[in-house]
């Protein structure tokens, strides 16, 4: 058995069985399972690495071969594999929750698949097709059924699409000068259409109209889904033209294109998180500054430290995006839409699905005690070290998501005098709600719980994990 | 491959590309599609083998197909679109324009892909540059999606030139026939809508 055909090929083809199933929970149970299965396989038997078992020796290859093509996921790719198959057990166990399993899981679990593939295939340039592959799939995940198609999901297609003809060219034009830059015209023309590329798919300034669009007219759950996953795998993809070319390495001015592009996505995304009067705007203007300080975080002289802050921001990252979409759903199916006006007062009724909403704001806010601080904290000194007026405005910013945060937190609590308190989620919602804030708690008070885990991320990049 | 058949693919897929940006008909601009997938396989055929190329213009007229029949169980009436501006004369200015700055720029092209011959860039420019002003005058789901595959085709065109691996040709392919699926997939919601 080969490691591309059991977190590729294995998990594809049970999306399509799970599409078949017709009832709702058994989806988000045998969804649940098959992915914290492939979690957990990728710790007990990473590839190339054997394990015994009753008596049996069990091995799993890296190497596939399709088309002519290597597929290869080696033991650097284990702690991502982990990851993101967790991200998806812990997300399809949450449409407990919130309903649509069928919307959501089959679908998720094969953009898991295709998205490890892009991680895979050789050469890795064609990673662009898989990513592309899977921008198509999550269409019926974010599509909503009688309604007509919106403008979000209708851009979301298209800037996503775009990114694909963009960075494969650049590809092509790199493949030319991958030792040394011989030919500066060559090396400008390359770098724009990489950076055009990278500019669409990780939604950054002035690209990231269609988020807000988008988490306004669909289900926040599945954005916060897309949200998650699509940056996360579109980062690992820019790291590897990072790391394949050293030119590029090397080069002073990536730097400060990364924290330039960085910044001022972080800066218009916080600022206008800050005027929005929609749940859904406010999450998605928050999951845009989240991307930002991924580039802000690769942008950083110290390599390593620049990954570790990356990698680190993942956890609470995924943890925050789960309790925040699942605790907008709950919210939206009692109120005509996501706008203040109409969830005013809500957190008498629903006092769990409020705090999640209001906490996993807060925490990606960087609030101290709460699970994103230490690692913004990080960063923010990092970046003031390296420059001032970068960390001026890195300030400003998160004073913006702030702001959103704590007029959510007014609106909610915005009740009529003598309203009694009620408690109307049902066990499965107070359930993960009630874990996701104890863990958003635990990752703020206890952060170098995850650091042997994620200590080993980078090594997945031959020179940068150096 | 004979440069006049190339010259020819190249002047079929400009006058089918603007009919598709001034048609007000899905007919017809499904039509004009597979048409310019017959154009392109034209195109291909002069870098890739014939299977290669073949399975380009199978995979768009499946898509083609696949848009259409949607299509043609849909009873609303899309070509009410409420996007602006609407005039056919507009468009026509407007392709006008791209087609310009394409035809100054095909001979730039060439400095980049040094393979590539005249008709090759010129018909893959036109389709990126009036797949994009498609993209940029619609809302409708359908001329959205055949906005994309245009572009996708024009892209196709160039990337024969200096790639010619089975395996980014199936992925082409697949991204063909997934957008034609997603636009079938939108196009039946938007009715359910109604």
């Amino acid at each position: 058995m080969s490691a591309p055909i059991v977190w590729i090929a294995v998990p594809l083809v049970l999306a399509v069985i799970l599409l078949w199933l017709p009832d709702e929970r058994w989806i988000t149970f045998l969804g649940t399972v098959i992915s914290l299965s492939l979690a957990g396989l990728a710790y007990w038997l990473p590839p190339d690495s054997a394990q015994r078992l009753f008596g049996l020796s069990l091995r799993i290859d890296s190497n596939f071969a399709f088309s002519g093509r290597n597929i290869s996921l080696t033991a650097a790719d284990q702690v991502i594999l982990i990851i993101v198959y967790g991200i998806g057990a812990f997300w399809f166990f949450g449409t407990l929750a919130t309903g649509s399993a069928k919307r959501i899981i089959p679908p998720g679990l094969a953009i898991i698949a295709l998205l490890v593939a892009s991680l895979a295939v050789q050469p890795f340039l064609y990673a662009a097709l898989l990513i592309e592959i899977a921008v198509l799939l999550s269409i019926p995940m974010l599509a909503e059924a009688g309604q007509k198609t919106g403008r979000g999901l209708l851009r979301f297609l298209i800037y996503q699409s775009f990114a694909m003809p963009f960075i494969l060219f650049a590809g092509f034009l790199l493949s030319g000068i991958e030792a040394g830059p011989a030919d500066i015209a060559l090396i400008s023309q390359a770098a724009i259409l990489l950076g055009l590329g990278f500019a669409f798919l990780l939604s950054t300034f002035p690209l990231f109209t269609w988020v807000p669009m988008l988490a306004s007219e669909t289900l926040p759950y599945a954005v916060g889904f897309i949200m998650i996953i699509f940056p996360t795998f579109s980062l690992v993809f820019g790291l590897n033209f990072i790391d394949r070319y050293s030119w590029l390495r090397d080069s002073a001015d990536l730097a400060n294109i990364l924290r330039l592009i960085g910044i001022l996505t972080l800066v218009s995304a916080g600022i206008w998180a800050a005027f929005q009067r929609q749940l859904g705007r406010i999450f998605a203007y928050t999951a845009v500054a989240e991307t930002s300080l991924s580039l802000l975080a690769m942008s950083l002289p110290d390599r390593q430290a620049g990954l570790q802050i990356a990698f680190y921001l993942l956890v609470p990252r995924a943890l925050a995006y789960g309790v925040w979409t699942v605790s907008i759903t709950i919210l939206k199916r009692q109120a005509p839409d996501l706008k203040f006006t109409s969830l005013q007062g809500l957190a008498r009724k629903f006092p769990l699905a409020s705090a999640g909403l209001v906490l996993s704001n807060l925490a990606l806010s960087g609030i101290p005690l709460l699970a994103s601080f230490p690692v913004r904290q990080a960063l923010w000194e990092k970046l003031a070290a390296q420059s001032p007026s970068t960390a001026l405005w890195f300030g400003l910013a998160t004073l913006g998501l702030w702001a959103a945060s704590l007029r959510t937190l007014a609106i909610l609590t915005m009740a009529p005098e003598h309203t009694l308190w009620e408690v109307n989620e049902n066990w499965s919602q107070r359930l993960l709600i009630g874990t996701g804030l104890v863990g958003l708690l635990f990752l703020g008070l206890y952060p170098q719980w995850a650091q042997p885990f994620l200590a080993n991320l980078p090594l997945m990049f031959t020179h940068l994990g150096k | 491959m004979p440069d006049f058949v190339l010259w020819i693919a190249a002047v079929t897929l400009a006058l089918t590309t603007i009919s598709l940006l001034i048609s007000r008909s899905w007919r017809w601009s499904i039509g004009l599609l597979a048409l310019q997938y017959f154009a392109t396989f034209w195109l291909l055929f002069a870098h890739w083998p014939l299977n290669m190329s073949a399975s380009v213009l199978v995979t768009g007229w499946m898509a083609a197909a696949a848009l259409g029949m949607t299509r043609v169980n849909i009873k609303e009436d899309p070509d009410a679109d409420t996007s602006w501006p609407q005039g056919g004369l507009f468009r026509i200015f407007a392709a006008a324009l791209v087609l310009m700055a394409i035809s100054a720029a095909t001979g730039s092209l060439s400095a980049w892909l040094p393979n590539i011959q005249l008709p090759m860039a010129w018909g893959s420019l036109i389709l990126i540059g009036l797949g994009l002003l498609q993209l940029g005058m619609t809302l409708q789901p359908l001329r959205v999606i055949l906005g994309l595959l245009t572009i996708l085709m024009g892209f196709e065109v160039l990337y024969t030139v200096i790639e010619n691996s089975i395996l980014v040709a199936g992925f082409l392919s697949v991204i063909t026939m997934g957008l034609a699926l997603a636009g079938c997939y939108l196009l039946v919601l938007g009715e359910q809508s109604t």
